[in-house]
């Protein structure tokens, strides 16, 4: 597969990238910084054991928007092709600094919601445009109810898995694949610093999930599994429940 | 630190008041730090902080390979890679790197910081030897390379040094190309530690790859009785045509009770295990059974119950003959002692050129102690009869050694010293061990 991944660089987007390319995949990353993509490159290559300048790179900033056209252009150029596009790029702050910094969440509500949005929309008409492809992108258990730690972020994760449940319904029969992905707390740079609750997941394990979905085009996905049924248990909860409770 | 936390080592003794910061970013992180742990499997107190500067950075994320050359086998990689990455990728394809330790579950930075050393060490001399270039963040804040031609002192007082000379931000060594994925080895039967290091002489120089496991329980006719593994890179005909494929392990899920390890229980196993292992002839060896045996049980430490365990690893010359390596294993055999049951034994090459690096000429016993009121008495005797024979103690592994023991064992520690103030001259790296076991205090009256 000729696969795209902005925000391979760190985090989960590192480790389904590592699974992508070790299995044979072709990639092309996204992201902000020009030499910190190529030492991802790098390492994605040295990994697979590919020669060095196989894996190709080009700068696309989620507060950007007016990039994203020309990364996504250059990923195809660089590919000869695009079958799959996959968004693990995001931001995170604690719902007490988002309070605290009008700016801040501004920025987050932009990034995590609008611009992401505007970048699959591009990429749904590439994709489309050559008749078939996935388009995999991570939003968050976060989404699934207003919760109070994460009031804002929780919003724009929200938006964003309507705004991919809706495009699956749309275009599945096109043979656009919608995939989203609502990991529980995994351990990641995003993360570090926060008390850490049971169920945790590793990067690597998630990596491993969302590769069988993206081959599935599985619609949505909950890493680690078990984050499923805690949800599930989540949403049925009363409103009275939910205000009560400090989760 | 925001919440109330702990770290400790391999060995789960000390736990001591700390936390780590992670980040796939390490030069960030590593400003103004004190030390940067990798992957926790040094025993002791060395990848702990010291008190008072609980939050240490953590490489782990760190974990990128930046390149590699396959015609040289030159790589390069940032300090948190695992060797199990590299194994799991490079072996298959026909590299392996030139020194493992028991474990796949290290850090290239901590495979420096430690100069680890494996079963080639006869041959091969440490990982440090095969280390080409370090990228280093220093305690003034700069970013540093460092290598055998570039700030050479700096290069060999990090190999080994134990991270007290600046954080480890990359590393290039140089990768060895092996015959095929396999390994080709026999066995053999020693009934006592003179027969060890001769069969371990014998087979120096036929044999890459060469370690006992040692009894390290029985007294009497049975005393540092064992077995001698000695193993190459399967050739040809020899290999299997598949590579292999992982072993899958077991996860101890929980402590076991303390009283689990006694003497019954260790001599029980002890016997089981030579009984089982007995004289066997050349054949093939999957690497992860004879590299990293322990591996296969995740969290094995667990076993040690919750008051945690020490490993003491000392080398002691060979100009000492067998009569000092006796004396140490009926020290270790005492009654009263609870050795684990199985310990290894190992002939080390010459000293390489890592100012604090572990092994030297000699015969190396790495042996596991519960931690138990006896535990530092003992230690303190082991560490006389070391001090006495001219040998010394592997930091990556010690928790009890005292500060003039260490001193008395090494010559080098002066020419350490002055050179790690040159580059810390306020003391700013530091760790649990090194409070311990060296003064780092900032230069009084500039003379080191
Ligand atoms: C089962 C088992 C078998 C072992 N077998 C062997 C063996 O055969 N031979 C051998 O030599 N050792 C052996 N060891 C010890 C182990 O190889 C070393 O302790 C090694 O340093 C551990 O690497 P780590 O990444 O876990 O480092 P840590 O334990 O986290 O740290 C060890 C030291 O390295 C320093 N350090 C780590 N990363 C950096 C960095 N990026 N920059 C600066 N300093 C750093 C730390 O400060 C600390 O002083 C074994 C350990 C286990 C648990
Ligand atoms: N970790 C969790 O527990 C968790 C839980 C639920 C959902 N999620 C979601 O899962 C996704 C991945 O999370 P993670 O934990 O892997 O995060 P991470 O480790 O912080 O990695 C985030 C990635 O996003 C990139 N990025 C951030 N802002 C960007 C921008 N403006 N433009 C382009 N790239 C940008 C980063 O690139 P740089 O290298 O340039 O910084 C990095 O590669 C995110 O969408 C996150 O919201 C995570």
């Amino acid at each position: 597969m000729k696969i795209v991944v902005l925000g391979a660089t760190k985090g989960m987007g590192r480790a389904l990238a590592r699974r992508l390319c070790e299995r044979g995949d072709a990639l092309f990353l996204l992201g902000r910084d020009p030499e910190d993509l190529s030492r991802s490159a790098r390492d994605l290559e040295a990994r697979a054991g590919r020669p060095a300048g196989s894996v190709g790179t080009a700068v696309c900033d989620l507060e950007r928007p007016e990039g994203f056209a020309p990364a996504l252009a250059a990923a195809e150029a660089g590919l000869g092709g695009l079958d799959t596009v996959v968004v693990t790029a995001g931001l995170f702050e604690t719902q007490e600094r988002l309070e605290a910094d009008a700016e801040l969440a501004r920025r987050l509500l932009t990034v995590d919601f609008a611009n992401t949005v505007v970048f699959c929309e591009e990429a749904r008409r590439r994709l489309l445009a050559r008749g078939a492809g996935t388009l995999c992108v991570f939003s968050s258990v976060a989404g699934e109810r207003g919760r109070k730690p994460v009031v804002l972020y929780g919003a724009a994760k929200a938006g964003l898995s309507r705004y991919l449940e809706g495009l699956d319904h749309k275009f599945r029969a096109q043979g656009l694949r919608t995939i989203c992905v609502k990991p529980g707390f995994v351990r990641t740079g995003m993360t570090e610093g926060l008390k850490t609750p049971p169920f945790a997941g590793e990067p690597d394990a998630v990596a491993a999930r969302v590769v069988k979905a993206i081959d599935r085009g599985q619609p949505v996905v909950y890493a680690p599994g078990i984050w499923g049924l805690i949800m599930l248990v989540i949403r049925l909860l009363p409103r009275f429940v939910m205000r009560k409770i400090g989760f | 630190m925001k919440r109330a936390e702990t770290l400790a080592g391999w060995g789960r003794s000390p736990v001591v008041p700390g936390c780590e910061v992670r980040s796939e970013d390490l030069p960030r992180i590593t400003v103004g730090r004190p030390l940067t742990r990798g992957l926790g499997r040094s025993y002791g107190d060395s990848s702990l902080p010291a008190a008072g500067d609980p939050v240490v950075a953590s490489a782990v994320l760190a974990d990128r390979i930046l390149a590699f050359d396959p015609d040289s086998g030159t790589l390069r990689a940032e300090a948190g890679l695992p060797l199990s990455d590299l194994y799991r990728l490079f072996l298959p394809r026909g590299w392996f790197v030139p020194v493992t330790p028991g474990t796949q579950f290290v850090t290239v930075g901590g495979m420096v910081a430690s100069d680890i050393h494996g079963g080639n060490h006869h041959r091969d001399g440490c990982f440090g030897a095969h280390v080409t270039e370090l990228r280093m963040r220093v305690a003034d804040g700069r970013i540093v390379d460092c290598s055998r031609t570039e700030e050479r002192d700096l290069f060999r007082a990090t190999v080994g040094g134990m991270g007290l000379t600046g954080h480890i931000l990359e590393v290039t060594f140089r990768m060895v190309r092996v015959s095929s994925p396999w390994l080709w080895g026999e066995s053999e039967r020693v009934r006592n530690v003179g027969e060890f290091v001769e069969v371990l002489g014998r087979a120096a120089a036929d044999w890459p790859f060469t370690k006992g496991w040692i009894d390290c329980v029985s007294r009497g006719k049975n005393l540092g009785r064992g077995v001698m593994f000695r193993a190459r890179w399967a050739q040809g005909a020899e290999a299997p045509a598949k590579p292999p494929t992982p072993k899958k392990g077991f996860t101890l899920p929980m402590n076991l009770p303390s009283w689990t390890l006694n003497r019954l229980t260790a001599r029980v196993f002890n016997g089981l295990y030579y009984q089982t292992h007995p004289t066997r002839p050349a054949s093939v060896i999957h690497p992860d059974v004879f590299f990293y045996p322990l591996d296969a049980i995740r969290h094995w430490n667990r076993v040690y119950g919750k008051k945690g365990f020490t490993q003491y690893q000392c080398v002691i010359p060979h100009s000492s003959g067998p009569r000092a390596l006796t004396r140490f294993l009926e020290m270790v055999t005492r009654p009263g002692v609870v050795a684990s049951p199985v310990c290894v034994i190992k002939d080390c090459g010459p000293e390489g050129d890592g100012l604090l690096s572990f092994p030297k000429s000699g015969i190396s016993f790495a042996i596991d102690f519960p931690v138990r009121p006896w535990t530092q008495g003992l230690i303190d005797s082991l560490n006389d009869l070391v001090v006495g024979e001219g040998g010394r103690i592997y930091l990556a592994k010690d928790t009890f050694t005292r500060r003039d023991h260490f001193a008395k064992m090494e010559p080098r520690l002066a020419e350490w010293q002055s050179i790690r103030r040159q580059w810390d001259p306020e003391g700013r790296l530091r760790s649990a061990q090194s409070e311990r076991l060296l003064d780092l205090g900032p230069t009084k009256g500039g003379s080191p």
